[in-house]
């Protein structure tokens, strides 16, 4: 017992010399995305007409007044919040041309149903569109335990996509 | 006198013409025009970028006081819950049941650390004794250590079978619980103490815990009866401790494979000395809209009176296909087989099937109907009807 005990303690001490901010994780996302330095921040007022979309396309509106994006080209960066059973799962989604070029679960707070966040399960979202009927053109496999996550990162991919098309379509 | 028109005329205009150049402001007046709309403009522009910071502040404060799911997450809180009423009409026994009634409270306290609860109404009140059950079923906090491990210290459900973890009616097919992972594992099982989560790799993890135990009669009707045996954490008898260890494989899209060996160092917490070994494993593959669930449990208890009455070994396993014709409707069907009175062959094995249907009128509410068939030990059949939701 005492040697759980002290392997406990060990544990939490680490813990703290190890813990990421999750600005930095944001960050460092946002950075990786763009060759160089990445572009300013620009804001999106999540509008009462917006918000009636997405409230289609992901069940419920969005608890923001607004988001920030980061926006080269015709290539968007979004980092958006979704709760899957209990608590927001912060996931980054880059937007390429109108396409999911990575989907990344950057801040999962749930208890169960971490598989999520592997590469090999949101692989599943490249290349991923949005169709005509407000769905995702690419088939994502669920996952048992986990049923609630995915269908928060689809959420979230659907409305990535959708929001890329508000501030790229003028270009 | 015919002069005096054209002059008179050429004078006003002349007068006019003066009038107007002396109108015009010199350039110096320009410039300090200029300068002066420069400062106004300045001014606005100053307001203007004021105006845009208060705007984000105050949205920022209203997104952090009532979005309880902020970016920063910092002191934020979480609610929901699940419920199932449920009607059944088995061996012309008919019976509709509030099932049940949970909430579910979480707190961030920050990135690393947080509280995951569960306060739970069985069967719709409590009163004098009768009725069902109100029960704490989950009240932990999760502290993260480095990116690939947790740790969890308090009231947990156990890492074993498919439901016990995830059981809101939503997520599974049928109107009740399958009733191998009820009567054999016995969920929802829940201890208290320690566990710490490993993710190895990615799709590849390791649960190992160390818990109360259980606490079984070894006399009497209820006779090393392990669903009667958990002891909920309520003033739980903490002599003989239990040690947990599951492993899972996901690292392959639609593919689940687990396996959770429960040790427990005395099931009567000191009295008698009989220690118990629970095996579980189980296998889960979708391949798009279709789905096939297996799950096999065996307990070993090692006791000369659990023999006598073939209740050393307690063995169960089950088999559910479902296919989802659309997003909204799926059909299974399950076939289960369980004997808690394994060590002898004397009839108590029971096999149940069940056929039917769930229909999600959104992605949080459920209907359900499924028929039911009993044999084995019981011989019933009937039908069940359901409705579930969580949020």
């Amino acid at each position: 017992m005492r040697k759980i005990l002290y392997l406990v303690f060990s544990m939490l001490v680490i813990t703290s010399t190890y813990a990421d901010t999750e600005y930095k994780i944001v960050n460092a996302f946002v950075q990786q995305q763009f060759t160089e330095e990445a572009p300013l921040p620009s804001i999106l007022w999540l509008t009462d007409d917006i918000q009636t979309v997405i409230k289609r396309l992901i069940v419920h509106p969005y608890n923001k007044l607004r988001l920030r994006f980061w926006k080269q080209s015709l290539k968007t960066v979004w980092i958006l919040d979704e709760v899957g059973k209990e608590s927001p799962i912060t996931i980054g989604v880059v937007v390429n041309q109108q396409k999911i070029q990575l989907l990344k679960v950057l801040i999962y707070r749930e208890s169960r149903g971490d598989e999520v966040k592997h590469d090999f399960f949101t692989r599943q979202f490249d290349s991923a569109t949005l169709t005509a009927q407000g769905k995702l053109s690419a088939h994502v496999d669920g996952i048992s335990g986990a049923t609630l996550s995915v269908r928060a990162l689809k959420r979230m991919a659907k409305m990535a996509l959708w929001l890329d098309r508000q501030v790229t379509d003028d270009n | 006198m015919n002069f005096i028109k054209p002059v008179s005329g050429l004078i006003i205009g002349l007068t006019t013409i003066t009038n107007l150049y002396a109108a015009e402001p010199t350039n110096q007046e320009l410039m300090g025009l200029i300068k002066q709309q420069q400062s106004q403009i300045d001014t606005l522009t100053n307001k203007a970028k004021q105006t845009d910071k208060k705007l984000n502040v105050t949205a920022e404060q209203i997104e952090t006081n009532f979005n309880g799911h902020s970016n920063s997450s910092n002191g934020s809180t979480s609610i929901g819950g699940y419920g199932e009423m449920h009607y059944s009409n088995l061996g012309g026994k008919k019976k509709i049941d509030l099932h049940r009634f949970v909430l579910f409270f979480g707190h961030q306290f920050n990135p690393n650390t947080r509280l995951f609860s569960e306060l739970e109404v069985e069967h719709s009140f409590v009163e004098g004794g009768k009725g069902g059950e109100v029960a704490v079923e989950q009240a932990y906090i999760e502290h993260d250590i480095f990116d690939s491990s947790a740790i969890q210290l308090g009231l947990f459900l156990m890492p074993v079978g498919i439901i016990n973890e995830t059981h809101e009616p939503t997520a599974f097919y049928g109107v009740d619980r399958n009733p191998v992972e009820h009567d054999i594992l016995p969920a929802t099982w829940r201890e208290g103490g320690a566990l710490v989560a490993f993710s190895l790799q990615p799709g590849l993890s390791l649960d190992i815990a160390l818990t109360s135990g259980l606490n079984v009669a070894t006399t009497g009707a209820k006779a090393f009866d392990l669903r009667g045996g958990r002891q909920k954490a309520s003033n739980a008898n903490a002599n003989s401790l239990a040690y947990t260890s599951r492993i899972k494989y996901t690292a392959i899209n639609g593919l689940e494979l687990a396996a959770t060996l429960n040790y427990q160092t005395d099931i009567t917490q000191g009295l008698q000395k009989i220690p118990a070994m629970l095996y579980e494993t189980h296998a889960i593959y979708s391949e798009r809209d279709f789905t096939i669930k297996a799950l096999y449990a065996r307990w070993d208890i090692s006791s000369d009176a659990a023999k006598i009455m073939g209740k050393d070994l307690q063995t169960g396993f089950y088999v559910e296909p479902s296919y989802k014709l659309s997003e909204q409707l799926g059909v299974f069907a399950r076939y289960n087989q369980y004997d808690t009175s394994a060590g002898i062959d004397s009839g108590t094995e029971n096999r149940q099937t069940n056929v039917g249907f769930n229909y999600w009128l959104a992605s949080g509410v459920v209907l359900k109907a499924d028929l039911e068939k009993q044999t084995g030990a019981t011989n019933k059949k009937g039908f069940n009807l359901g409705v579930g939701y969580q949020f």
